[in-house]
Formats: structure tokens, C-alpha cells, sequence
């Protein structure tokens, strides 16, 4: 009899393996960004030791050119390949916009289907660690408002890994958002399924369940709103908190579901408010369920400014446990 | 075009197919200009009248599975690389039988059976795709080569750069024909673009550049074909500056002030379709009942492709949801 030992990995061991596994099932997987390959295997390392495993045609260090990135990996995916591209930081998606909200979002509807564009965009995002305003900012909600476009946040090693697997494979471009500071803090390490594991794209996970209360968030912040659940049931308030780890898809029944029994619903995420993800779900719920809410759904976010470079003003703009608890109380006058 | 034969022209099978392709991109925008301007029709409609010899010297040069890439004045490379004439009257009439169930539009014809891969609307964005083409072919291991046209225009654009030094860094199969028109939208070359020739930016990219008279059907030919044989060797990309003229502006129902009168009326007294044909028949090419022909059975071929596209219907209204994903996701 053999006993193995739980696969304990931080994400960003998870989401190279989730690569590993992608590129050993279907040589059609490549990879391209800048410094990704070997020797240094990408600026955090996330790309490490693939491009001596698969070689530098499928693991291609590219020059520092976003747009021609985007483009190549648009080009190859509609030839038959699954590119995975990195964009290093999400701050310089900025610069390819036309190749992902022109092109590899609408090239399926404008050639009626004729043409298709399987491709993973990779970037990582999240304010933190004192890069200022254009290295730290979640910019999802552009891709959810780019139909065409997917969008899948991981917030634990093993969903990394499943959800990315699951993306590479998909028909369609799936912008693929990792937390940074997720990457490698021991702090955020987890489980990991071996293999070919696979999470699907919209489908939710209840990471806590309760009955006052709905917390609907994705990525890093769902660690603040489990943080926020422990405070409250402190207080005797039995918070639910549902992990959408992507968000087009996403798993509307799941939201609808949990609001219905708990009737309060707080949604939180680390871009900014207004006009943030959290802005369409609201919407939804009220559109869904006024009638039955016990109060106004409340939005935590970022808070609306550039993200700022000294410490105390970064971690304000951060949304806070305490902002999170706040947001229940707010729903439970 | 010179009126002596020229030792080096391609045999009279090219000729004779590319005289072919640019007759039908002559009757066909000629149609489509008359049934806009009697109001038989409304499209957003870029004609690419003036410029049909840069399609043919490179479609003539390529195989079915070789790639093209294109933009919104692209009627011309769309016939050139044999998307067929039903389904692109009736993508650019907006009928569900079009090659894109008229889901596309003038601005995003795309008929991969065709090797017609991308048009965009956007300028300069075919480049960067391009390369994705090309990056394909070479992984795959094939000698198929992929020609991207833009205007001179698209040179000013950041893609323009980004993509010819990602082309030349990793030798990719592709042949970046610009089509120097003169103008980009409504300004002429001079007040946007710093250089004399587009060319001369190749040399910025370790790659080989070459200007072109575009208007010269057999010059245009012979340009092309090197830069493809050295695409599919394995040689790497080229840039070629096909120099032109575009008869109807920017756009169909442009005023045109912004282009003197005199260099276009010089321009379509000069019109390569015609000299083409003289030339043909001077040198013993072909004979008048030979070109008379093709031109009646191309005649032909449009009226059907009107004929049909007229008679489509819309796309149906379940069409709607269809073709953002996969699976349809509201």
C-alpha cells in the first residue's frame, strides 16, 4: 500500500502545471510572452522550466509588443492552434485592446462562425505591493463588456489549475485574470488535484454557506469576504460566500439561489466600483428578486481612483474586511 | 503599360488569369457603384477601383491554402483570392447567404475555404494576425505563405511596427503588401508620413523592402512572386510598396475635394485595366474574341451573383444569439 502526500502548491505552481498538462495533451498548445522562457521562465516564474521541457517554438519568448502578441495568438488560433499568451500585467492590456475587443472577441460572430479563436490571454493583476497606478489594476469588466470574450478569476490553487485547463481548451477566448499576490504566498497555497483536472467555466463554488447573508465575489477577494464571514458569525450572522470563479459565464442560477434564501446580498471585488462587475450584478439581483430582497444589494470594490503608490493609501483603495462587514450591516438595518 | 513585350512577363496562363481577376473586380465594382449610386442599394461601400493589378500580380503567385488577409477597401483581394461571387455580393448586401450569413459585412468578409481569412476594419490590425498565419504554417511545418494588405496609411500605425519586427525577429512566412494608394482617409501621404517611399521603413526591420509600380501588372507579378518563393523557402517576410491610385476616394459618396482634380482625372486616363488589355493583344497574348470572352462570361458571373444575392432573404432573426460563443451565452 502506497500513501501519497496531499500536492500542497501555491497558484503559481498550480498554473504552470495546468499548462504542463495542457501542452503534454495536445501539441496544438503553445505559449508566447515576454521573457517566458528560459532561463529566468517569465517575471514571476510562472513559465518555469516548460520551455526546456517543450522547447522554444512552443514556449516563445516574444519581443515587447503586446499588440503583436495579441495578434499572433489571434492569427494561430483561427489556423487551428490554442495559443496561451501572456500579458505580463494587466495595467498594459491597455495597449492590445484593439486585438482582443475588434478581433478576437467578434471574429467568430463577423465571419458567421466560420472562423473561431481559441486562446487564452494570461495576465496578472492586483494592488499590494507598491507598483503604483499602471502595474496593479483588475480591468475584467472591459472584457465582460466584449461579448465574445470569457473571463475566468481563479482564488485558489486548485481552481487555478482547473479553470485554466478548462480555458485552454475552450472554443472560444477566455481572458484568464491571476491574482499576483496569489502566486506564491504560502498563505494562499492549497490542494491541487494531479492530472488533467478540469473546473468548468461557469460554475460557481459555495465556499461557505450560511443563511443571512449572500457574499458573491471572485479571485484574491474572496479571501476578504470568508474573512468577513468569520467576523460575522462572531456576531451571530451567518454569512454565505459564493466564489463565481468566472464571470462570462457565470453562474447566474447560483446567485439567484443563494439571494432567494438569504435575501441580502453584498458583492465584492478588487476593481474599481463604479461601473465594476459588481455594478451588472447588482443589477441582475434587483432585476430578479427586488420584490423579495430584505434590503438594496451593496457593492464593495475598489475604491474610484488611480491606485496609489504609499502603502496606507494603497491598502485604502483595497476593498477591507471591515468595509465587507460594514456592507452586511448596511443590509440589515 | 509599355506597348512592347517585355521578356519579363509570366507565360500567357498567368496573363491571362490575372486579366481575368481584374475584369471581375472592374464589373463588379462597376455594378456595385451603380446600384448605390441609383439608389438600388445602401451599403458602406470602399471601392477599390484603380487598384486591381496589386490583387492579381500576388493571388496569381498563391495556392488555395495559402492566406490573405484584408481591410475594408477589399473587394478586390477578396475576388483575387477566389471567395466566390454569390456569397459576396450577398455578405456585402447583408443577405443570410452571404459567406458570413451577412453577419460580416463589406468591412469582415471572411471565406476560409478560399484562404480569405480576416478583413478588418480597423487599420493596421491585420498585420499582428498576419503573423499569426504565418507563425502557424511554420509550426506546422508547411510551406503555406500568408499576403496581408493595408494602405499606406496603416504604416503610421503602431501594429504596423509591432508586427513587421515580430515578422523579420521570427522569420515568418508573410508578405506585407502595402497598397499606396496615396491617401489615408482624406490626407495625402506627404502631410502624414515622414518617409518617400513606405519601402524604406524594411530596412528598420532587418527585412527586404521594395517599391513597386502597382499599376504594372507584369512588375506587380514579378515582385510578388519573389517574395512569396522566398516566404515559402523559409526565407522570411518582405515588404512590398505597391504604388496606386484609388479612382472613388475614401469612401462611396466621398466629395473627394482633398484630391486635386487634375492628378485624378491624369490617374484614370491612365487606368492599368485597359493598358493591360492593349498590351495583351499588341503582343500576341491573346486575341480580341479570347479577351471579349472572358469579359462575357465575367459579365455573366455578376449578373448571377446580383441575380442571387437580390433574391436572398435576410438572415433569419434566430441568428440573432448565434456565433458569439459556441454555446450561446445571453
Amino acid at each position: 500500500m502506497t500513501t501519497t502526500e496531499p500536492r500542497i502548491m501555491p497558484m503559481g505552481m498550480a498554473i504552470n502545471e495546468a499548462m504542463d498538462v495542457a501542452m503534454g495533451l495536445d501539441e496544438k498548445v503553445f505559449l508566447l510572452g515576454e521573457d517566458i522562457a528560459e532561463p529566468s521562465g517569465g517575471v514571476y516564474k510562472i513559465t518555469k522550466g516548460l520551455s526546456t521541457k517543450y522547447g522554444t517554438d512552443r514556449v516563445r519568448k516574444t519581443p515587447i509588443s503586446e499588440t503583436a502578441i495579441i495578434g499572433a495568438a489571434v492569427g494561430a488560433a483561427i489556423a487551428g492552434y490554442k495559443p496561451v499568451a501572456e500579458i505580463m500585467i494587466m495595467d498594459f492590456i491597455g495597449v492590445c485592446l484593439d486585438q482582443i475587443t475588434n478581433h478576437a472577441a467578434k471574429i467568430r460572430y463577423m465571419s458567421g462562425g466560420q472562423t473561431t479563436v481559441p486562446m487564452v490571454i494570461r495576465t496578472s493583476a492586483g494592488a499590494g505591493r507598491g507598483f503604483g497606478a499602471q502595474h496593479s489594476e483588475l480591468l475584467e469588466a472591459f472584457a465582460v463588456h466584449s461579448p465574445g470574450m470569457k473571463v475566468a478569476i481563479p482564488s485558489n490553487p486548485a481552481d487555478a489549475k482547473g479553470l485554466l485547463i478548462s480555458s485552454i481548451f475552450d472554443a472560444d477566448p477566455v481572458l484568464f485574470v491571476e491574482p499576483m499576490l496569489m502566486y506564491w504566498d504560502p498563505a494562499y497555497a492549497g490542494e491541487v488535484p494531479a492530472g488533467d483536472y478540469r473546473v468548468p467555466l461557469g460554475k460557481a463554488n459555495t465556499v461557505v454557506e450560511g443563511k443571512d447573508v449572500s457574499l458573491i465575489s471572485y479571485g484574491r477577494q474572496v479571501h476578504t469576504c470568508k474573512k468577513a464571514a468569520e467576523e460575522l458569525a462572531a456576531e451571530g450572522i451567518s454569512a454565505e460566500v459564493i466564489d463565481l470563479r468566472s464571470i462570462v459565464p457565470y453562474d447566474e442560477a447560483a446567485v439567484m439561489a443563494s439571494v432567494s434564501k438569504t435575501k441580502r446580498a453584498v458583492v465584492v471585488h478588487e476593481a474599481v466600483t463604479r461601473c465594476g462587475f459588481g455594478a451588472e450584478l447588482s443589477s441582475r439581483i434587483h432585476e430578479e428578486l427586488f420584490g423579495t430582497l430584505a434590503a438594496p444589494v451593496q457593492r464593495v470594490g475598489g475604491k474610484n481612483i488611480p491606485i496609489p503608490y504609499a502603502s496606507n493609501l494603497e491598502k485604502a483603495f483595497l476593498p477591507q474586511v471591515a468595509d465587507v462587514v460594514a456592507a452586511v450591516k448596511r443590509t440589515n438595518k | 503599360m509599355a506597348t512592347t513585350n517585355r521578356p519579363d512577363a509570366p507565360d500567357r496562363d498567368a496573363l491571362l488569369r490575372m486579366f481575368e481577376i481584374q475584369q471581375k473586380i472592374k464589373t463588379a465594382d462597376e455594378r456595385f457603384r451603380a446600384m448605390l449610386t441609383s439608389g438600388q442599394v445602401q451599403l458602406i461601400y470602399y471601392s477599390p477601383r484603380g487598384q486591381e493589378c496589386i490583387s492579381a500580380g500576388y493571388a496569381v503567385h498563391l495556392r488555395p491554402d495559402d492566406y490573405v488577409v484584408t481591410i475594408y477597401r477589399g473587394l478586390h483581394d477578396h475576388i483575387a483570392k477566389g471567395v466566390p461571387m454569390r456569397e459576396l455580393w450577398a455578405e456585402f448586401l447583408g443577405r443570410g447567404t452571404g459567406t458570413c450569413k451577412g453577419k460580416g459585412g463589406p468591412m469582415h468578409v471572411t471565406h476560409p475555404k478560399s484562404g480569405l481569412m480576416v478583413t478588418t476594419g480597423i487599420v493596421g490590425a491585420g498585420i499582428p494576425i498576419a503573423n499569426g498565419f504565418g507563425l502557424a504554417a511554420k509550426l506546422s511545418g508547411t510551406d503555406q505563405v500568408t499576403v496581408v494588405n493595408f494602405g499606406d496609411g496603416a504604416s503610421n500605425i503602431g501594429a504596423f511596427h509591432e508586427g513587421l519586427n515580430m515578422a523579420a525577429v521570427w522569420k515568418l512566412p508573410v508578405i506585407f503588401v502595402c497598397q499606396n494608394n496615396l491617401y489615408g482617409e482624406h490626407t495625402p501621404m506627404a502631410m502624414s508620413t515622414g518617409v518617400e517611399y513606405i519601402s524604406e521603413r524594411a530596412s528598420s526591420y532587418g527585412m527586404p523592402g521594395v517599391t513597386v509600380n502597382g499599376n504594372d501588372p507584369v512588375a506587380m507579378w514579378k515582385v510578388a512572386g519573389e517574395a512569396v518563393a522566398r516566404a515559402r523557402a523559409g526565407e522570411g517576410p518582405t515588404l512590398i510598396e505597391a504604388r496606386t491610385y484609388r479612382f472613388w476616394g475614401h469612401l462611396m459618396g466621398d466629395a473627394m475635394e482633398y484630391m486635386p482634380k487634375e492628378e485624378r482625372k491624369a490617374a484614370m486616363a491612365a487606368d492599368p485595366l485597359p493598358a493591360f488589355r492593349a498590351w495583351l493583344l499588341d503582343n500576341g497574348h491573346a486575341n480580341e474574341a479570347q479577351l471579349t470572352e472572358i469579359e462575357d462570361q465575367i459579365k455573366a458571373l455578376v449578373d448571377d451573383a446580383v441575380e442571387f444575392a437580390m433574391n436572398s432573404p435576410e438572415p433569419p432573426m434566430d441568428e440573432l444569439y448565434t456565433d458569439v460563443y459556441e454555446e450561446i451565452i445571453k
